[in-house]
């Protein structure tokens, strides 16, 4: 009994020897944070110099280029018919490719993260094949489907379709190199998300389609708008697919980076490079605009 | 609405969660599916409400056969261990969701969340967010949301489990209360053998895919079947087969007739029971469980040797 009751006493003792050595350690830690702090900010040097050399400089040097001779080269550039065509073309693909990829992106990521079929492994698998081969060969692959000796092709040509050298064409190329931004992004939202909100909703009495309409989709809608703004800035861009499968037809089937490539070739530097500041500006502006989506709606919240 | 279950199996892969399951459960009834985990109760309950699928077997609510019939068409309230709040919701949105997707006039479902609501005791909160509630209050909205689209009967999973003992002791008298006075059906699921003898008329417990006994608290208390429902029921002391209960060892302040001497061990005093543990002359153990005036009475100390009387121990069959 008493030898339990000195135990109890010397319990709280043994840490207050043991400051001793923490005061030494306090003393080593000083040296120790200097040096953390004087690695973290040379990490952070090497990061912000690796951005400027790759991204910043050259983002930088284009937009002192072009407005290098003043606004009216520019604006000339800007209004010159081919530029105008090419800039309303790439929309018209971002606008058709990019709501079909967000419905199958999110069909799919539906499909893999809740669906009970065989061969999810494989399906997933199939999705990010567009991310491993060459935008190129995507083209490519596209001539031999849907061209004039392609085995669908010839079928569509008689139906009065011409898939390949016009719109159909460049959408599919594009829809298709942007493939899997949605699905990729949606996956994991939706399986963090989990299914115990579908299942109380249909236990309440919700059909399928009215819990993804309301539970599902709200849940996920912030993957879903990354996919989207991801699938933007891709199709916008898009260059190899959609140069072999338009056939480069100037004010016909030209698309923005199209008309990049095509005035830089043809010297007129002017031109490619305001081509290029509207590209760019139009990606920013979309990235812009999911900032700002996101911050509004989520900071509303205080979630 | 009575719940009949005939003859129910579930596998899933090689694990059987459920074998061969009867069980009826009275209209009105507040029944407890009481077993420790992956016991196959939750999988059970969700059989019942239809978010998962036999592989044999039947369920019938209120007469109907309803195997075949999907959740959502069951007039099944199913509450779940995690609350499953929609978060993009506010609290009185989350609640008229059933009513909502049955597309009911507004001014019904307004006048309904509220009444809920107060029902609940949540009524400054009908604009705030899942993630600003508490586990308890979220525990309230669900049951609010559950409760709201009238259901015949009330499925709640583990509901207690993941609040502190006492939110949970506070929201267990409530539940009772809303049982007697609204009567809807109800079976909840639960490991916590205590919180099923204070709750429920009838106890299910389940063990190993299969129904070990069902009765009332009482029943199960005083005749258990088996070894399994003994140990899981209330405290057991096991000596070899037989099995006895803590309080029914007495301590004696003399020796007299069938005593044996006990050397105490330790004793424990947890409030008005005290916990005496006692090793026999041939050297097994066990506890015994006294009531504080008779541990004072006794003057219980450690090293004492005392005469103790055992019950007659019960020994089961196989």
């Amino acid at each position: 009994m008493s030898a339990s009751r000195a135990g109890a006493v010397t319990l709280p003792r043994a840490p207050a020897g043991g400051a001793h050595p923490r005061r030494d350690a306090s003393a080593g830690r000083t040296a120790a944070a200097r040096a953390a702090r004087r690695r973290r900010i040379g990490v952070r040097a090497a990061a912000l110099g690796y951005l400027a050399t790759l991204l910043l400089a050259p983002l930088v040097m284009i937009f002192y280029r072009t407005f290098e001779h003043g606004l009216a080269p520019v604006w000339n550039a800007v209004t010159a018919p081919n530029a105008q065509h090419a800039f309303w073309l790439s929309l018209e693909i971002v606008a058709l490719a990019v709501p079909l990829n967000t419905v199958f992106g999110i069909g799919m990521a539906l499909l893999l993260e809740r669906g009970r079929i065989r061969g999810k492994a494989l399906l997933g698998m199939l999705i990010d094949v567009p991310f491993a081969i060459s935008p190129v060969v995507v083209g490519l692959a596209l001539v031999l489907v849907y061209g004039k000796s392609g085995w669908l092709g010839n079928a569509l040509s008689e139906t009065g379709i011409q898939v390949i050298f016009s719109v159909p064409g460049m959408v599919l190329a594009t829809a298709m190199v942007s493939l899997p931004f949605v699905a990729r992004e949606t996956m994991p939202v939706l399986r963090e998300l989990g299914d115990d909100a579908e299942q109380a909703a249909a236990t309440l009495g919700a059909s399928a389609w009215q819990t993804f309409w309301r539970v599902t989709l709200p849940g996920i809608r912030w993957g879903v708008v990354y996919g989207v703004v991801l699938t933007t800035a891709r199709a916008l861009g898009e260059f190899g697919a959609v140069s072999i499968v338009s056939g480069r037809i100037q004010g016909q089937t030209q698309t923005l980076p199209l008309y990049v490539q095509d005035r830089f070739e043809n010297f007129d530097l002017t031109g490619a490079y305001t081509a290029a500041v509207v590209l760019a500006l139009l990606a920013m502006a979309t990235l812009l605009a999911m900032n700002l989506l996101t911050r509004r709606t989520r900071g509303g919240k205080a979630a | 609405m009575a719940i009949e279950v005939r003859a129910v199996s579930k596998r899933f892969g090689d694990f059987t969660a459920l074998q061969d399951i009867y069980l009826r459960v009275d209209d009105g009834a507040l029944t407890a599916l009481l077993g420790p985990s992956g016991s196959g109760k939750s999988t059970l309950l969700r059989v019942i409400a239809g978010l998962e699928q036999p592989d044999a077997g039947s369920v019938t609510i209120g007469g109907q056969d309803v195997t075949g019939l999907p959740a959502r068409s069951r007039g099944v309230g199913f509450v779940f261990q995690h609350y499953a709040p929609f978060k993009h919701m506010t609290v009185a949105s989350n609640i008229a969701f059933g009513m909502a997707v049955r597309k009911r006039p507004r001014s019904e479902i307004d006048a309904r969340v509220k009444e809920l609501l107060a029902l609940v005791r949540l009524q400054g909160l009908a604009g705030r967010y899942p993630s600003q509630l508490s586990g308890g209050q979220l525990q309230r909205m669900a049951l609010a949301r559950a409760l709201a689209v009238q259901p015949e009967v009330l499925l709640l999973d583990e509901p207690f489990g993941a609040l502190d003992v006492q939110v949970r002791t506070e929201l267990r008298d409530w539940l009772r209360r809303l049982h007697e006075e609204i009567h809807v059906t109800t079976i909840f699921v639960t490991h916590d053998q205590e919180e099923a003898m204070e709750l429920a008329e009838q106890i299910v417990v389940i063990n190993e895919a299969r129904i070990e006994q069902a009765g009332t608290p009482r029943e199960l208390y005083e005749s258990p079947r088996n070894e399994f429902v003994m140990s899981f029921i209330g405290p057991v002391n096991r000596l070899g087969d037989a099995y006895l209960r803590p309080h029914d060892i007495e301590i004696l302040p003399e020796g007299g007739d069938g005593a044996t001497e006990a050397l105490v061990q330790r004793v424990v005093h947890l409030g008005f029971e005290v916990r005496v543990e006692l090793t026999l002359p041939d050297g097994r153990e066990l506890w015994a469980q006294i009531s504080r005036t008779s541990a004072q009475e006794l003057e219980l100390r450690e090293g004492q040797i005392l005469p103790v009387r055992l019950p007659a121990p019960r020994v089961f069959a196989g």
